[in-house]
């Protein structure tokens, strides 16, 4: 843990996201800032983690063993912890050209996320994003 | 399959298109060798200039022009449709059938010549000769173009699967020039053991495209010669004999005496480098891989069995697709490029054969490849 973590409770993260890699890229810049990182492979141990875990935010990937898995999972996590913020990565955007965003209200009507974030992402973003949604 | 073609009769004389309508009237053409009936829906145009309008406004499939027509003439009709490249199949009818006007149609885009007088019979000939080229370009059309798509497709799959693994690279060389990665030693062997992996992966990609393009192109130096596919065999699991080492699994040849079959060595060692790799990669530690091959009279037969995590029914049936990858957690740090079986599965075509597999999860997979003997694609 990073000097930056110290007295501040830790932040616990929920990476929810089919590829490893990309899992364990998060995590090494979560942890390095200080926060203590949950990981699931599929929306179904993420389901258990948001249980047994009770993380304060989680990072999604859109497409998962079904293609609108992300999705799934972020409006159910929206229904069951609505105070929970959620940032949705996804690859959409490079692999199909399809964009999503968040920023306004019709988006997020349907967008269960409060942060789109599209990959390749920059790590040192997922922290901003994680501090702002904290913060506010 | 039945298709309805648009057929329209150009000419000044009502009872001269009356007597075509009748004699179409009820026509049925059969174009079996694409499994087409083609039934035919009729119009008419009395002047060139309507029959332009009415080209513009409903395209017909084929056109039944008359030459002399009031107004442009049947050949100034047949340039119009060259102008704006409107593709209309025309055959030509009339009274005046000189060579001369035949060339000229013929040179204009004309497809064929009917001269009056007729006999119904003559005109429903010209009529069906027409509909088959019409079947038959239109499938020629379809089949270019499903080609097309499925290349496209290949493509854009194949390019999103050389991303993944540069994307990932990518990540893992920014984290490099981090404190938090280059001040651990033990993170940072994790990062390049990473690097490496997905590297190794990418390559594994590569060699299958390449392996599959020396298929595909079909004029590469295949080399078709009489070989001894279990002495193939033989190879192909002394190389993979370490990997099934790590595992300790057993890898068993079952052979009575030499399998001759004419064939490209390139094709069968990768049939039997995929299906016995497979075998091993697939496989729990401990278990067995068995191979065996024969020969009856006209089929070479691979089996390879393993006693490794076996496949639903779901998945066993798109298994041979172009980068299909099982994805479930016992196939989640097994490297592959998705292309391995449907390679197997086109080099088996190639000899007139077949690749299957017979599988139940949790206890095995028996792939089992027929080359045939007798009509070795050449």
């Amino acid at each position: 843990m990073s000097e930056k973590a110290q007295g501040k409770k830790p932040i616990k993260v929920l990476i929810v996201d089919d590829d490893q890699d990309f899992r364990m890229q998060a995590r090494l810049q979560l942890e390095a800032d200080g926060h203590k990182v949950v990981e699931a492979e599929n929306t179904e141990i993420a389901r258990q983690l948001l249980v047994d875990e009770k993380p304060d935010i989680a990072i999604v990937d859109l497409m998962m063993d079904e293609v609108d898995a992300g999705f799934t999972l972020c409006y159910q996590m929206k229904k069951t912890y609505p105070n929970m913020p959620i940032i949705l990565a996804t690859g959409a955007a490079s692999e199909t050209g399809i964009e999503f965003d968040s920023s306004t209200d019709e988006e997020r009507s349907w967008v269960k996320a409060d942060v789109v974030l599209n990959k390749p992402i920059r790590f040192e973003q997922l922290t901003t994003e994680i501090h702002r949604l904290l913060d506010k | 399959m039945s298709e309805i073609l648009r057929i329209l009769i150009v000419d000044d004389e009502s009872a001269m298109r009356s007597v075509v309508r009748r004699v179409l009237l009820g026509l049925q053409v059969a174009v079996s060798d694409v499994h087409v009936n083609a039934t035919f829906e009729l119009d008419e145009a009395s002047s060139g200039e309507e029959a332009l309008e009415k080209i513009a406004t409903n395209k017909p499939d084929l056109m039944l022009l008359d030459l002399k027509l009031p107004g442009i003439s049947g050949l100034d009709v047949l340039e119009k449709l060259a102008e704006n490249k409107t593709e209309v199949l025309v055959v030509m009818v009339t009274a005046y059938a000189t060579i001369q006007t035949a060339v000229t149609a013929t040179k204009q885009g004309a497809y064929d010549f009917l001269a009056k007088p007729f006999t119904p019979d003559d005109l429903r000939n010209t009529v069906r000769k027409a509909t088959r080229h019409i079947v038959l370009q239109r499938q020629a059309r379809q089949l270019a173009e499903e080609k097309r798509r499925v290349r496209f497709e290949f493509i854009s799959v194949l390019a999103h699967e050389l991303k993944a693994p540069i994307s990932a690279v990518e990540g893992y060389v920014d984290t490099l020039e981090k404190d938090f990665v280059k001040n651990d030693p033990e993170i940072y062997d994790k990062v390049l053991e990473r690097c490496r992996i997905r590297l190794e992966g990418m390559r594994k990609i590569i060699n299958d495209l390449l392996d599959m393009t020396r298929m595909e192109s079909g004029r590469k130096k295949r080399e078709l010669i009489e070989l001894d596919v279990t002495e193939v065999a033989k190879i192909s699991m002394e190389s993979i004999q370490p990997s099934a080492d790590q595992k300790r699994i057993v890898l068993d040849l079952r052979v009575d005496g030499p399998v001759l079959l004419r064939a490209d060595r390139a094709e069968m060692e990768i049939v039997l480098n995929n299906l016995i790799s497979n075998a091993v990669k697939y496989n729990r530690d401990e278990g067995r891989v068995d191979v065996s091959i024969v020969r009856d009279d006209d089929h070479v037969v691979i089996r390879v069995e393993d006693t490794g995590i076996g496949l639903t029914e779901d998945e066993a049936a798109k298994l041979f697709n172009d980068f299909v990858r099982i994805k479930n957690n016992k196939t989640k740090d097994i490297l592959g490029s998705g292309l391995g079986l449907s390679i197997v599965k086109k080099i088996a075509e190639l000899y007139h054969g077949t690749a299957v597999v017979e599988s139940e999860p949790d206890k095995g997979s028996v792939f089992t490849v027929t080359l045939g003997v007798t009509e070795a694609a050449e």
